[in-house]
């Protein structure tokens, strides 16, 4: 039996159209409005993090120079950064706030296929953020455990945060994932059942094929997370021993005996690896599908481009143990983590080429979007090889504990990412908006962002390799650290400052733009992809007005020989594009060919 | 289309509308069914990654074997006759009978709840007796396991409670087709994942 599921058949009744204020921006069941409350709570919560991280780098340029920062708030800043930054705000702003926006838009569906789900998964990650918010007010504060939460001693006495913070980080954490779930279930399915007449899966943006693979692995990955912390949880409040050894604590032997911390290393970079790739995927679609539009070429090797897509993610869940090279294991286990952390460099560096590609010989339109998406290639290419460093293990033993870890992680999945998502949020800002930003403000923006990048994480590497170790409250006299290393980690928590600071650029441009900019025409930057396409900007609620659109082509057909425009819209029909005519050709452009 | 071919597209040569005049998903079925195989394999992931922690956690030196209560396989019973009833539902919804649908459908989740009771009277004898949550990882496990396997009954029960009111308020059996359908995968899927647990708990 043929079933015709799908996009059609949600016509205008089944839509919940809101009727008042409440149902419109809050209770709403929009896509749209939804990627928008995503979004908005993962930019507040990160600038949360933001804060906490200069805190830190307060006390490590100018140490005692801050009575508020001591020992504990300075873990606990450490462990709250971290978490919050990759969960909270990377992984819920890339595929909860873009996947909401773009996935129905660039599917030309008019929503998610279960819009209520939808609602409830915003929502209830709302409702996990306030309780890790909580535990900034809970007695003990927020758990001071580094964001891995090894035990035992994230519930040991020394640690702050070990009552109460450690308790809400922990359900927090489980609530996020119950919100993911049902984010996730969405996009998957929107992603394969409701895409409009026409657009096969290979005609799909990049962009999509990004957040599809990514959430699948956030499907398959995130439960590693659950259980880690259900069983933690268990160990803390129920006194069992999943993980938990015999441990003496201040002299008196605590209740648990014989878990494996080990056990629970290994469930949580189970975990911990594939986040890294749910966060680079969707970053990679989406730098992709800016770079082409603003390069006015289609993308360098499509096809291999999903297939990497596709490999990363299957890779991702067999590297996880480089996390755990220091926590001891046969060599022959490292032997085969090494071997496929190298190996999945391969499809990575692919994606590289073909960006590089893109560019070549692209008419490219230096703006600002484009700006952070060159920039992103600069500084993933450079936290990519110093990967290849650390995933050795006889490089990584003396390395590990050091800030060269810091460096290459925060390139290449902290600024990395988040250059992607300016990007992004400017490329995407006048089809959310209906305006335009202010293009000097973005680019003061970028400069500042990307030169204070490399300002601040270029000499961690220099300090990783004098030895200088991570996770330290204060260094304290030592023999083997020179005393410049202090003026080194003195102009980093300047740089820092700054580009701390420039973010405020940011925010100053998209509220003001939202009143006083330049109204947007619906297509600004030429796009050929659908969600360009739309006959409202902002797109209304049901994006497609009476019918659904139909694809004729992929989404990359920029600067086709002798079609009239640069650019051909994935709905326009074959019969509107002119054969291309030898005479159209552009003879300059086909001498450089041959020079090259 | 099969999935290579799918992904061995060269899109950028091809123009026009591909396929009919009707979009079509990946997948000859309906959303719901599509989103329910995806989250089963979540749950799959879930109970596998407890599954390796228990193996992993047996092999180290303080584990006692619980002796598991015979009552396990009464309980069992239950739910095999739930999985069975809700077989029965889906059968005779499919052939677009109604004669017997009430009983079957509601009779499923009847024994869910009855296997439910029993499972938590095991949790009291073994309280009773000593066997405290705390007091061994193989305790610990027998306790989270079966819990969460009941967790995932009353996600289950949740849907059939609302589908069981529709159809006692007259809801028409086509209209519910999909729900009985969909609950009958799932308690299906719950009946697998029991005997696994129920399979590795007895035999070590």
């Amino acid at each position: 039996m043929a079933y015709v599921p799908l996009a059609d058949q949600d016509s205008e009744m089944e839509m919940h159209h809101p009727h008042s204020w409440v149902t419109k921006y809050v209770w709403s069941q929009d896509h749209k409005v939804i990627a928008i409350q995503y979004g908005g709570i993962a930019i507040a919560v990160g600038v949360v993090a933001l804060v906490l991280s200069l805190l830190m780098r307060m006390q490590l340029g100018f140490p005692e120079s801050f009575d508020l920062i001591d020992p504990s708030a300075y873990y606990q800043s450490v462990t709250m950064h971290g978490m919050i930054m990759v969960v909270y705000m990377l992984t819920a702003l890339l595929l909860g706030g873009f996947g909401n926006y773009l996935v129905p838009l660039m599917c030309g569906a008019r929503d998610m296929v279960f819009p209520f789900l939808n609602m409830l998964s915003v929502w209830v990650y709302a409702l996990s953020v306030v309780i890790l918010m909580a535990s900034f007010f809970v007695g003990g504060g927020p758990t001071g455990a580094g964001w891995t939460l090894y035990p035992p001693q994230t519930s040991m006495a020394g640690t702050p945060g070990h009552d109460m913070g450690i308790v809400l980080m922990l359900l927090s954490l489980a609530v996020f994932i119950i919100a993911f779930t049902m984010g996730g279930l969405n996009y998957v399915t929107t992603i394969l059942q409701y895409r409009c007449r026409g657009l096969t899966m290979m005609r799909l943006p990049l962009t999509i094929w990004g957040i599809f693979i990514a959430t699948i692995l956030g499907l398959f990955a995130f439960p590693a997370l659950l259980v880690s912390a259900i069983m933690m949880l268990f160990d803390i409040l129920l006194g069992t021993s999943f993980f938990m050894p015999a441990v003496i604590e201040a002299g008196t032997p605590l209740d648990h005996n014989g878990g494996s911390p080990i056990l629970f290393q290994h469930l949580f970079w189970f975990f911990g690896h594939p986040e890294v790739y749910i966060v680079a995927l969707p970053a990679f679609g989406l730098v992709s599908d800016v770079l082409s539009t603003h390069a006015r070429k289609n993308i360098f090797g499509y096809r291999m481009m999903v297939w990497a897509i596709i490999a990363i993610g299957a890779l991702s869940f067999i590297v996880w143990a480089h996390h755990m090279y220091v926590s001891g294991m046969h060599p022959y286990f490292g032997f085969f983590f090494a071997t496929t952390t190298l190996i999945i460099a391969v499809p990575t560096a692919l994606k590289v080429y073909n960006w590089v590609l893109t560019l070549w010989e692209g008419d490219i339109r230096l703006n600002a979007p484009m700006y952070f998406a060159i920039g992103f290639i600069f500084t993933f290419i450079h936290g990519g090889l110093t990967g290849l460093f650390l995933g050795n293990v006889v490089i990584d033993l003396p390395l590990s504990d050091t800030y060269f870890v810091v460096a290459h992680f925060h390139m290449v999945m902290g600024v990395s990412p988040v250059l992607v998502i300016f990007a992004a949020l400017y490329h995407w800002y006048p089809k959310v908006t209906g305006r335009m930003f202010h293009e000097g403000m973005a680019k003061l923006h970028f400069w500042i962002t990307f030169l204070g990048t490399y300002a601040i994480y270029l000499p961690m590497h220099y300090l990783g390799f004098l030895g200088v170790p991570r996770r330290y409250y204060a260094m304290g006299a030592t023999d083997f650290i020179p005393e410049s290393a202090q003026d080194l980690n003195a102009a980093i928590t300047i740089a820092a400052l700054i580009v701390g600071a420039a973010q405020i650029l940011f925010f100053i441009n998209i509220f003001w733009s939202l009143r006083n900019g330049k109204k947007a025409d619906p297509n600004p930057w030429g796009s050929a992809s659908l969600e360009w396409q739309t006959p409202d900007t902002p797109p209304v609620h049901g994006n497609w007005g009476d019918e659904l659109p139909t694809v004729y082509r992929w989404a990359y057909d920029y600067s086709v020989p002798g079609a009239h425009a640069d650019f051909i819209p994935q709905n326009v029909p074959e019969s509107v594009e002119p054969t291309a005519d030898e005479e159209h050709f552009d003879p300059d452009h086909d001498e450089s060919k041959a020079d090259t | 289309m099969s999935l290579f071919k799918q992904l061995s597209e060269k899109s950028w040569e091809r123009k026009g509308v591909v396929g009919g005049l009707n979009p079509e998903g990946t997948f000859e079925s309906p959303p719901e069914r599509v989103a329910l195989v995806f989250f089963l394999t979540v749950a799959s992931v879930v109970f596998s990654l407890f599954g390796v922690s228990y193996v992993i956690r047996m092999s180290l030196p303080d584990w006692t074997p619980l002796a598991e209560p015979s009552q396990l396989w009464l309980n069992t019973a239950l739910l095999v006759v739930s999985s069975v009833l809700f077989q029965w539902a889906r059968n005779i919804a499919k052939a677009d009978q109604q004669k017997n649908l009430k009983t079957a459908f509601i009779g499923g989740g009847v024994f869910a709840l009855l296997f439910i009771a029993g499972q938590v009277l095991i949790w009291e004898d073994l309280q009773a007796s000593g066997f405290y949550i705390a007091s061994n990882p193989a305790n610990s496990f027998y306790y989270l396991l079966t819990g969460l396997h009941i967790a995932h009954l009353l996600g289950g029960l949740w849907v059939w409670s609302k589908s069981s009111i529709r159809l006692l308020s007259g809801g028409k059996p086509e209209e519910l087709r999909l729900s009985i359908e969909l609950c009958t995968l799932y308690w299906h899927f719950l009946l697998i994942v029991w005997l696994v647990i129920f399979a590795v708990l007895s035999n070590t």
